[in-house]
């Protein structure tokens, strides 16, 4: 029962960075009915340049706002780079070129740095506190307060206030919104610069717990994928329960079946959603629309 | 909407005369070079494996060229394809001692086996799906080729594959393998103007005109994309073969991206651009090996080459070429038809060609069709009719299978099609034209036209490619469009490419047509032009049912008249007391 309850609060805390990325996701989604297949590669970029921040001898906060701002600024260029000339396409070309994009960033990082793991210090001097039967990371119970931080700030951002509810015109009907007077495209800009950080926010919480890899952003995007499909494509709600619940799946999978399929559980899962409930635990949309 | 007529009739002119065989026996020839030439010429053994992998690569992106040009589905999973089909000649002839062909057989049927389970997972949802499935299977395949050793042998990779005995020496397996590119080549290429490829191209272009012409479009699109598994798991057979030694890392997710490029560079549509595409990404890595000392460069140069290619050069190198080609083949004229077209619509049932009983579409509490009754008379012009949102493109869209009836019954012809996918309404008999025009915009109005005639079904036209062209022709010339056959849809103005719609139903042979506000968008001089071949349609005796908001067309041509008002039918009968009915007045004008 211990390991039960040790196992579901580290699958918690795993979980909650796949809702972070998978937040992105959704949000750029919503916005321009495209998936952004580099969204992963942000957190990557983003625990790097938190890497390369301390080895200029800044302070761990000051690194993480510099990383940060230099997300903001990498969703700016990706918006006009990728984005924004094939925006009057249809989703294959943008498709495409985001999975080029996220092939570009892995790989520059690659040759910028070197093939070796950096490790990145936790926020926190105390490695953890032992509550009753169970261990709690530190990393974790920063990473799951974040994440329930963001979940509260998105939903007031979206619903209160006047930019959330443009954002919010600007997905669900661009040419309506843009006769309204809101600027369809800086919605978007706005949109990219959002998911960047949010998803540059995720990969500077889970370096810590993993090590700051290339490969770690193909792996946290490709899950966070499987818990927007999991929870119901393009609802927000639905990315964060299926986030969490793919964390937990994972972790209590590796436990128990086997350690190096880990990363397998989550595709197993994902496709047997696509059979069985392909609209996932929040049923929105399928099927393209007409 | 006034073409120069072509209805005079000309002497039937000699299509196509020559077989097939011989039309493309250049091709053969070329290839048996190519053959002859790997057979005998004497590399050194650098220059052979360059070969022997752009050769076995290139099949790989023929798969890719059937998957994402001809049909526009994604795969990020051929390396993974390409994997499995070199595992099992790289397993099968080394631990299992299984003969190669076998192996190449086993292989080929494994990835298409892989191939079709993914696709039916996933090709009903949205392209994105696919994406990220393909993706999960390719992590998957190599999570296993690690980390499975007692099958794999993990990481060290499989050693010393065998060849078959009748190419043991490298030259001769080169030439082997060579031959199988152009044995592949020719299919995939020959395989966009079969009836199979047609089909994917109408899919890529337009899925719902696809479903209303006869096209199964989940069907067409598994066979596109276990086709694409198969070619990749042929290809990498014949690689294990080649190289003798396989290992994970040579089919990761970094290779599948390597293939998706060299489609990509070269032209996803045609086979002839997959092939300058792999030459040229494996010519020039090997030119520009110094790329290779830092780890990561290639491959980012790789992810800018996707982002660039996709932004100024869409089409591939060979779209170029492709593209110069289409604008010549559009100054030529298709020879005209050999004889007027002929409509027989099929009468199984009695008097009623269309009984509709009850029928509701509710979304959520909303009522857009309730409970409504049509009953279409065989012969003459039936119309739909009702002021905005009253329901009636809601009605069509329920009558042709894109929407799912909520209740009631629908017979068409003696046949119960209330639960049919669209594609089988129009096999039984069912043609329709839309409001906002879906033609295949890739494709000419004459390839147009023929997906009209190929529907399943059609008595009308005879077998065989020329019957096909000689059908479509009919209908194009009917249409008054004849003599511009090879133009793209794009160069035709509004009017005619709503005739195009109009030429791609009769095609069909329909028992019944559906026309959706044909005169949506006409000009009044166009407006009689449509009202005229109206007439022509209903002389021989096909039954049509007509929407459209246009009073004086519709109180001209329709003999029987149906008024829909929020979903609910108002008036049903003979048009001029429909149109008088007070009901219908106040519906359209308010009531005092």
């Amino acid at each position: 029962m211990d390991l039960v309850l040790q196992l579901l609060f580290t699958g918690i805390g795993i979980g909650a960075v796949y809702a972070l990325v998978a937040l992105g996701f959704v949000l750029i989604f919503r916005a321009t009915n495209v998936v952004n297949f580099a969204q992963g590669e942000f957190s990557m970029v983003a625990a790097y340049l938190m890497v390369v921040a301390i080895e200029f001898g800044l302070p761990y906060w000051a690194a993480f706002l510099v990383a940060l701002a230099g997300m903001a600024l990498l969703g700016v260029i990706f918006n006009l780079g990728v984005y924004y000339p094939l925006r009057h396409r249809t989703y294959l070309p943008v498709i495409i070129a985001t999975i080029g994009a996220s092939i570009l960033l892995a790989n520059s990082v690659l040759a910028i740095y070197g093939p070796q793991p950096q490790v990145l210090e936790g926020w926190f001097e105390t490695p953890g506190i032992q509550l009753g039967p169970i261990y709690l990371d530190s990393q974790y119970l920063l990473i799951i307060g974040v994440t329930i931080c963001l979940v509260i700030f998105n939903f007031w951002f979206f619903e209160k206030t006047l930019l959330g509810k443009k954002l919010q015109a600007t997905s669900q009907d661009k040419e309506m919104a843009s006769l309204l007077g809101i600027s369809v495209s800086t919605m978007i800009m706005i949109t990219f610069i959002y998911s960047a950080v949010l998803g540059g926010l995720a990969g500077i919480l889970v370096a810590p717990v993993l090590f700051v890899s290339i490969q770690m952003g193909s792996t946290i995007a490709l899950k966070a994928f499987a818990a927007t499909i999991i929870g119901g494509f393009g609802d927000v709600a639905g990315a964060i329960i299926g986030g969490l619940a793919l964390g937990v799946i994972e972790t209590f999978g590796a436990a128990y079946i086997s350690v190096p399929y880990k990363d397998g559980f989550a595709f197993l899962v994902l496709i047997a959603f696509l059979i069985f409930r392909p609209q996932g635990i929040f049923g929105e949309r399928v099927a393209e629309k007409a | 909407m006034s073409a120069p007529s072509d209805n005079m009739p000309i002497p039937a002119p000699a299509i196509h005369s020559k077989p097939l065989f011989v039309r493309h026996l250049p091709y053969f020839i070329g290839a048996a070079i190519l053959v002859a030439l790997a057979a005998t010429m004497r590399f050194d053994g650098y220059v052979h494996n360059i070969l022997l992998q752009a050769t076995t690569f290139s099949i790989a992106v023929f798969g890719l060229s059937v998957v994402l040009g001809l049909c526009g589905q994604i795969n990020l999973a051929q390396a993974a394809f390409f994997g499995l089909g070199a595992y099992a000649v790289g397993i099968g002839t080394t631990d299992l001692h299984v003969s190669f062909w076998l192996c190449l057989l086993g292989g080929c049927l494994i990835s298409l086996l892989a191939g079709a389970f993914l696709g039916m997972s996933t090709l009903r949802l949205g392209g994105h799906y696919l994406a990220m499935v393909t993706i999960s299977f390719q992590q998957i395949v190599t999570l296993v080729m690690i980390n499975a050793i007692w099958l794999t042998h993990g990481p060290d990779g499989v050693p010393n594959i065998k060849r078959p005995e009748l190419f043991q020496s490298s030259q001769s397996y080169l030439a082997f393998c060579v031959a199988m590119l152009a044995i592949v080549g020719y299919l995939v290429w020959h395989l966009a103007d079969t009836k199979l490829g047609r089909a994917m191209r109408a899919v890529r272009d337009n899925e719902l005109a696809a479903g209303v012409n006869g096209i199964d479009v989940f069907r067409t699109k598994i066979y596109a994309f276990a086709l694409c598994a198969l070619l990749g798991g042929l290809a990498g057979g014949l690689f294990a073969g080649g190289f003798a030694y396989v290992s994970p890392d040579q089919f990761s997710f970094a290779e599948s991206i390597v293939f998706l490029t060299m489609s990509l560079l070269g032209g996803v549509a045609s086979p002839i651009g997959s092939a300058i595409g792999t030459g040229l990404l494996i010519l020039i890595p090997e030119w520009l090996r110094f790329l290779k000392s830092v780890p990561g460069l290639y491959l980012a140069i790789y992810g800018l080459f996707v982002i660039l290619i996709i932004r100024f050069m869409p089409d591939g190198i060979w779209g170029f070429v492709a593209d110069a080609f289409t604008r010549w083949r559009a100054k030529t004229k298709a020879p005209p038809a050999a004889s007027a077209l002929l409509l027989k619509p099929a009468t199984v049932g009695g008097d009623t060609v269309l009984e509709v009983t009850g029928l509701s579409k509710h979304f959520g509490g909303l009522k857009a069709v309730d409970g409504v009754d049509i009953a279409v008379k065989r012969g003459g012009v039936h119309a739909l009719i009702g002021p905005n949102g009253s329901g009636k493109t809601t009605t069509l869209n329920v009558l042709s299978g894109l929407y799912e009836a909520t209740a009631g019954k629908i017979v068409l012809d003696g046949t119960d099609i209330t639960h049919m996918p669209p594609h089988q309404r129009t096999a039984a008999g069912l043609g329709r034209t839309f409001q906002n025009i879906r033609l295949f915009r890739s494709m000419t109005a004459l390839e147009n036209v023929e997906i009209g005639a190929e529907r399943p079904g059609n008595t009308m036209v005879g077998k065989g490619d020329d019957a096909l062209t000689e059908r479509a022709m009919e209908a194009l010339t009917f249409v008054g469009l004849g003599s511009r056959a090879n133009e793209l849809i794009s160069s035709f103005s509004y009017g005619h490419q709503r005739l195009i719609e109009i030429a791609r139903a009769l095609a069909s042979n329909p028992t019944l047509l559906l026309l959706d506000e044909p005169a949506a968008g006409l000009n009044s001089t166009e407006k009689l032009e449509l009202h005229e071949l109206l007439k022509r349609i209903a002389a021989q005796g096909l039954t049509i049912l007509i929407i459209d908001h246009d009073m004086t067309l519709v109180s001209e041509a329709a003999q029987h008249i149906t008024v829909l008002n929020f979903g609910r039918r108002i008036a049903d009968g003979e048009s001029m007391a429909v149109l008088r009915h007070p009901d219908v007045v106040s519906a359209y004008l308010g009531s005092e």
